[in-house]
This record gives structure tokens, sequence and C-alpha cells, in this order.
């Protein structure tokens, strides 16, 4: 597997594992019982396909284990986006990078159907239907909350203008992004965010909320393995059983 | 012969999840194949990519078979060529997960959309006067809809596509 491809797994697999673990915290704390469930449906969800990616990786380049990728890897090796790391915030940021992301994650294995690579394009079939019930989720409430009140409006519209710039981010260009279109892996980061644009435009507009600047400056960073603040804490207490003791089973 | 005995032990293996419907319901068993009469391999696929019970639906297939069919060597291997949808549920299945109160999947021929979800026929009153409460539920497979004719929510075995 070429080194570009193995970029592209990695970012795509530590995005999804990284936003399952956010979604997992809200396990307990949601709003009402429903969304508990929903955002710990969601994080069993995008575990499970970050386990599918590092599998891959493991079985198609002989990378380690999908276990050791994600529990043992050195954390300055990762390369998920910021917007997945921020912390939950209030339950308003919380739905928009929910809607912001899953759109685009619902394109990007839609692209990935026609992907060179025979194991990404028949994962992505399935990771598709299942994907379908996360931007359902995300837009009935996105809907929902943006049509309430005066108060609900306003804080959506913040959290949105807040969450943009680093869904804009989601984007960035990565090492070994020009093989992998040449090689017709995926056709680029700049193709999908293009169709997530046109996707989500319409659904924003239906919520009575204002689409953002689109020539905002984005926050980059996280494919060049560099991340903020709350990065290394959060990775230091998905690991904590992990370190205490590195042969438990559960 | 020894199809049918490998296949009326799958019948009474049972999802942990949905205890209502049997492996073989639920569409998980994608081949049976033996070799000569004293030796089978059974195919399987996991429902969700992150179904947390497929090795252990897995192992539990393996000591079942190996328990009741002493005379046969059994291995279960997992089908990485074939993608679950819920179209695989039979229709028993469908029966089964009504008797147990979880509205059944209607069948997929596309996407899945909004609209599929709405007026699920309620599986304690038959009403149709029914819309969706959440996409998911209290296990991966299910939503949450809720009944204005009996004024109680129910669960939906929800449909999923895979292309």
């Amino acid at each position: 597997m070429k080194q570009g491809t193995i970029n592209f797994i990695f970012k795509t697999a530590d995005d999804s594992f990284i936003f399952g673990h956010r979604n997992s915290e809200w396990t307990g704390l949601g709003p009402f019982i429903e969304e508990d469930i929903a955002f710990a449906s969601m994080a069993q969800d995008k575990i499970g396909h970050a386990w599918v990616l590092y599998k891959m990786l493991n079985e198609h380049a002989g990378l380690d284990d999908a276990e050791k990728l994600a529990f043992y890897r050195d954390i300055n090796d990762f390369r998920c986006a910021h917007l997945l790391e921020l912390p939950n915030g209030e339950y308003d940021f919380s739905l928009v990078r929910h809607f912001l992301f899953d759109e685009a994650e619902f394109l990007r294995y839609d692209l990935l159907l026609n992907s060179s690579f025979a194991p990404l394009a028949h994962m992505a079939k399935k990771f598709k239907g299942e994907l379908k019930y996360h931007t359902m989720h995300a837009e009935s409430f996105l809907i929902q909350l943006g049509q309430g009140n005066a108060d609900s409006n306003t804080r959506m519209q913040k959290a949105l203008e807040a969450a943009f710039p680093y869904a804009l981010g989601l984007f960035e260009s990565y090492e070994g992004e020009n093989e992998v279109i040449a090689d017709a892996v995926f056709p680029g980061e700049e193709i999908l965010k293009n169709k997530w644009l046109e996707r989500i435009a319409p659904i924003i507009e239906q919520a009575n909320l204002k689409m953002p600047d689109l020539s905002t400056q984005p926050v980059f960073g996280g494919r060049q393995k560099q991340h903020t603040e709350h990065f290394a804490p959060m990775m230091h207490e998905m690991r904590e059983v992990s370190s205490t003791d590195p042969n438990a089973t559960w | 012969m020894l199809l049918e005995r490998v296949n009326e032990v799958l019948s009474t293996i049972y999802d942990p999840e949905i205890p209502a419907l049997s492996v073989i319901d639920l569409g998980m068993i994608t081949a049976v194949v033996p070799n000569g009469d004293d030796s089978v391999v059974v195919h399987m696929i996991p429902t969700y990519a992150a179904c947390p019970a497929t090795s252990f639906i897995q192992k539990m297939i393996k000591e079942q078979l190996q328990e009741k069919l002493t005379d046969v060597h059994c291995e279960v291997v997992v089908d990485t060529d074939i993608h679950w949808n819920t179209n695989r549920i039979s229709e028993l299945g469908k029966q089964r997960l009504k008797e147990a109160g979880i509205a059944p999947p209607p069948k997929v021929t596309s996407e899945v959309d909004r609209e599929m979800l709405l007026g699920i026929p309620c599986p304690r009153c038959g009403g149709v006067n029914t819309f969706l409460q959440i996409p998911f539920g209290y296990t991966l497979c299910r939503a949450i809809h809720f009944c204005k004719d009996c004024n109680q929510s129910f669960e939906q075995f929800k449909p999923v596509a895979n292309d």
C-alpha cells in the first residue's frame, strides 16, 4: 500500500476514533435520555468504523493490530482534525459539530464507493448505510432547534459560527494526497469540501440559520499531526486503563 | 442430512441483544459448507460494523454445534465479502420481532430516508398514527417511535441499507 493511502486511512480512522470518544462523553449527561442513547450509539458506530480502518492498515499495510494503533501509538502521530478533539462544550456546539462532521463523513464514504482500493470501496457501502442515521439525527435536531425560538436559534447560530472554521479544517490536505488522487483511491479533499458545502447549505437554510462566511480562515494543523491543548489530556484519559495494565482483557 | 442437522442447531442460537431472533432469522448465516459427513464450515456476517456481539456469537455458534453434533468437526468463519442489511431478516424473523413488541423493518430498495421511518405500524395496537422519536435505541439496531393511538413509545428494528 502506498504511503499516501496509508495517510488517508490513518486520518479518516483517527477522526472516527477521537470523535467516537467525544460522543461517548455525553453518556449520562445528555439533555434528555434519548439524546444520551443517541450519542452513545453514535460513539459505538464511530469507534467500530475506526476499528475496521485500523484493521485495514494492519491487514494490507502490515502495521500493528488495531488495538495497538488506537491505544499504544505515539500521540504525536495522530492526524485527526481539530474539530473533533475540541471538548464537547454545550449541547448546541456538540450538535452542530456532529452535523458538520457527519454530513462530510457520509459524502466521504459516498465518494469512496468508487475507490480503486477495493477494501475501502467495500467498507464504504456498509459505513454509508450506518452513517445515514447519524446525519438523520443531526439534521432533525438542527432543524428543530434552529426553527425553535429566538434563544435556540441564536445559540445554534453562535455554535455554527464557532464550529465552522474548524469544520473547514477537515478538508486540509495531507502528505501524499496528490498520489491518492492520481491513483483514484479518493478524488480529493477539495472535491469533498465542495460537495459538502452544496449539501449543508439548504439544510442550514431550512433551519432558519445563516451560512457562515465562506472566506473564514480554516483551522488547519490536524493532518500535519499538530493538535490543540485539549488533545493530550483526552488521550491520557482514553489510555488510562491500557497504560495501567497493557495486558488487560475485557 | 448434515446440512439439516446444522441448520436445526443454528435455528436455536439466538442473538444476545434480540433473543426473539435466531442467527438464521436475522440473516447472519451466509453459507453452511459441509466437507464429507463429519466436517462443516459455517460462514457468518456481523450486523453492524461495530456490533460488539460478533465474536461472542461466533464463539456461541461453534460451542453449540460442537455440543449438539459431537460427531462433526465445526468451524465458524466471519465472511468479509457480504454485507448484512435488514432485507436479510426472514419473514418468520419479522413475525417474531412483532411478537416481541419490536416493529419489523420495512423492505429497503435503495437508500434509507426519513419517509421510511414515518407511520410505522405500532406493534402493540397496530395503529399507524406514529412518529419517530429518535433514530437510535437501546441497541445499535433499534430506533424509538411513539404511538399516538395507544400513547406509548415502542421500538423498531430500523431498516439498514448497504448500497
